[in-house]
């Protein structure tokens, strides 16, 4: 495949003042993969800073609970900064501070990958700004501060949908602006390459850990993976290692979008069940959109979900039906959110409560020798707030 | 050889007379359908050369604020790719100044690429700006203009490398948009010697016409720009003029064409 497309998705769609950084991005980000130092001094951060390997636990009482395949849960949530978003936060940071960048600016929609830029930068010494949508900034409050303890600025964005696409746009602008001694660390495997292939591999620590910890649990690979996908960078951290393995053992591969309030209302972002492809932020891929090829709002219990697109990668695994992609809907990833609280005494991010929610209507059908690996994403404290909201219960 | 365009035509007939290219540009239905097309019959009436006509899209991601705002309510008067269409179709009877549109990829795609390309042409469009499009990607799209006589407009920007100069050279047709800065439509310009010398080093490379643009807001500025480029793009500041201070735009066009 060409450099920079996975079929005919991906590409750079940017404008021309971004070209020679981006290019200038490519060219350090490859030579980073076969630097020792660099890939000694990331191992070290993962090992002594983020916390890897995470555990893949077997969930013994949501499997008795289901009563069908056995349940394993990928522990991102008990990395650094509570998600797998520290994973690709510290790798682009260390590359920008060896590429002499003196600040780092992200988006974030969830909360997550801005809190975990702004403890890669101030892990080193570089300046942070964060944008941040409105809608979001107010959902996810308590990330808000996080941010802030972290030394980074939060950058309230109020245009267009006040979500995260809203505040991509504007990192957008922001890079377009101060290119030269700025780094832009996009959040997911989406935007114009180098970024998905390269938040991708920054991410695939993931699955490779799951694979040698299934290999040491089971003694075989597992039958199911199953990961939630906003941009989508948890499943292609989750998916890639074991997709170079189909030809050992079938395994099925199950990425789970956002159904919001059912596709039929059109308040969803489920991109392959409503999309069709089209251009956006720097890539070719699946988009909500009208059809004058406006970008349409989404909506999404989860602001990590809550995004028009989705990673190019993405799009190539689902027409090559290398990926399945369902959709869990509002109010069955809120009854999984509970559900593994209650079984298994874990509060997942209400993103991953959307793989959890897969599980919960998958495992129940299969036998007992099945075996799912399911990546716990992130962790829910920042949601819990919302969901008292949801519930209607006041915290005081 | 393929015919010459209006827009080759026009800069080498300003050219020849020893003057540059003045460019304004608006966002097509904002406030309104009919006021754009009284404005682009004004803007040929007050001796602009080409009027390049945006196409509201609700990610605008290599504009400032001003045009962020004029896309949004374009949008919110429902104009889309097909409805500027019609109306430079309607222009055309009435006007033969020279037309671009500036639009981001997304509308052209759905809309579908030879399609667009066909209509446009019908429609009595010159050129297409694309900034989110640089001439790596759908290099058919290219070919496909060409074949059609349209004039596809490529940008340069000052992070620009001599290889990128050599492709957007190769590739441009009609002239080359140089941006003057680093960063998004509206910003502050700061006239340097670097901007001048990049204006030179691609017109010296590209034999083609450069117009720059993205800051230009003084008649001082444009006059600065046109003493180095072959024309100047006024966007932003005349789109933010229509809108708070509709009045004053016949005297600023004015004042600007008289600078450059």
């Amino acid at each position: 495949m060409k450099e920079g497309y996975f079929g005919i998705y991906g590409g750079r769609y940017v404008p021309e003042t971004l070209i020679p950084a981006l290019s200038e991005l490519g060219a350090a980000y490859n030579k980073s993969k076969d630097d020792i130092e660099f890939q000694n001094e990331l191992k070290e951060i993962q090992s002594t800073y983020v916390g890897r390997p995470t555990p893949l636990y077997y969930a013994r009482r949501l499997t008795k609970h289901l009563g069908g395949a056995k349940i394993y849960l990928k522990r991102e949530d008990l990395a650094h900064t509570g998600a797998h978003k520290i994973n690709n936060a510290v790798g682009q940071a260390l590359l920008a501070k060896r590429m002499g960048k003196k600040r780092l600016i992200a988006e974030t929609g969830a909360g997550q990958h801005g809190v975990a830029t702004a403890t890669g930068a101030a892990l080193f010494g570089l300046n942070c700004e964060i944008y941040m949508g409105s809608e979001d900034m107010e959902r996810q409050s308590l990330n808000v501060f996080r941010m802030r303890l972290l030394g980074a600025q939060v950058k309230e964005v109020s245009l267009g949908s006040k979500t995260l696409k809203d505040a991509i746009n504007e990192a957008l602008r922001d890079w377009t602006t101060n290119v030269r001694e700025t780094h832009y660390v996009l959040g997911t495997v989406f935007g114009p390459h180098p970024f998905p292939a390269m938040v991708r591999d920054f991410q695939s620590v993931i699955g490779h850990e799951a694979k040698e910890q299934i290999l040491k649990a089971e003694g075989h690979l597992p039958d199911y993976l199953i990961a939630c996908v906003g941009g989508g960078s948890n499943a292609m951290g989750l998916f890639s290692a074991f997709l170079k393995d189909r030809k050992k053992r079938h395994m099925e591969f199950i990425g789970v979008e956002a159904g919001g309030m059912g596709i039929e209302t059109g308040k969803h972002a489920a991109r392959f069940s409503g999309g069709s492809v089209g251009v956006f932020q720097g890539c070719k891929s699946y988009l909500l959109q009208d059809e004058n090829g406006n970008v349409l709002s989404t909506h999404s219990v989860s602001a990590g979900l809550d995004y028009a697109s989705v990673g190019p990668e993405h799009a190539y695994l689902h027409d090559t039906e290398a990926v399945q992609y369902s959709y869990a809907i509002d109010s069955e990833a809120l009854s999984a959110f509970e559900t593994l609280a209650e079984v298994e005494g874990i509060i997942p991010a209400l993103e991953s409560a959307h793989a959890v929610a897969e599980v919960i209507k998958l495992a129940p059908t299969l036998s007992k020798d099945a075996v799912i690996i399911v990546n716990l994403s992130g962790r829910g404290d920042k949601d819990v707030q919302q969901v008292a909201r949801i519930k209607g219960i006041e915290l005081k | 050889m393929e015919q010459k365009t209006r827009i080759s035509r026009r800069f080498e007939a300003i050219l020849r007379e020893g003057k540059k290219a003045f460019i304004p540009y608006i966002m097509a239905g904002c406030p309104s359908i009919e006021k754009t097309e009284e404005w682009v019959l004004n803007f040929s009436q007050l001796g602009c050369d080409i009027v390049e006509l945006g196409v509201p899209f609700s990610d605008p991601l290599a504009d400032g604020p001003a045009i962020q705002a004029a896309a949004d309510i374009a949008l919110k008067n429902g104009v889309t790719l097909r409805g500027v269409l019609s109306l430079v179709a309607g222009l055309r009877k009435k006007t033969d100044i020279a037309i671009i549109l500036m639009t981001y990829f997304n509308p052209v795609f759905k809309y579908g690429m030879e399609h667009f390309i066909l209509d446009a042409v019908q429609s009595g469009v010159d050129g297409v700006i694309v900034p989110d499009l640089p001439p790596d990607e759908e290099p058919g799209f290219r070919g496909l203009a060409l074949k059609n006589n349209l004039d596809t407009i490529y940008l340069l920007a000052p992070t620009s490398t001599e290889d990128r100069i050599q492709l957007v050279a190769e590739a441009s047709r009609g002239f080359i948009y140089y941006v003057s800065l680093t960063g998004i439509t509206g910003s502050t310009i700061t006239i340097s010697a670097e901007l001048k010398g990049m204006v030179e080093k691609i017109k010296r490379i590209s034999g083609k016409p450069v117009a720059v643009g993205f800051g230009i807001k003084s008649p001082e500025d444009a006059s600065e720009i046109a003493a180095h480029a072959d024309g100047v793009i006024v966007g932003s500041s005349i789109v933010s003029t229509m809108l708070n201070d509709e009045k004053a735009l016949t005297d600023y066009i004015i004042s600007l064409r008289k600078a450059i």
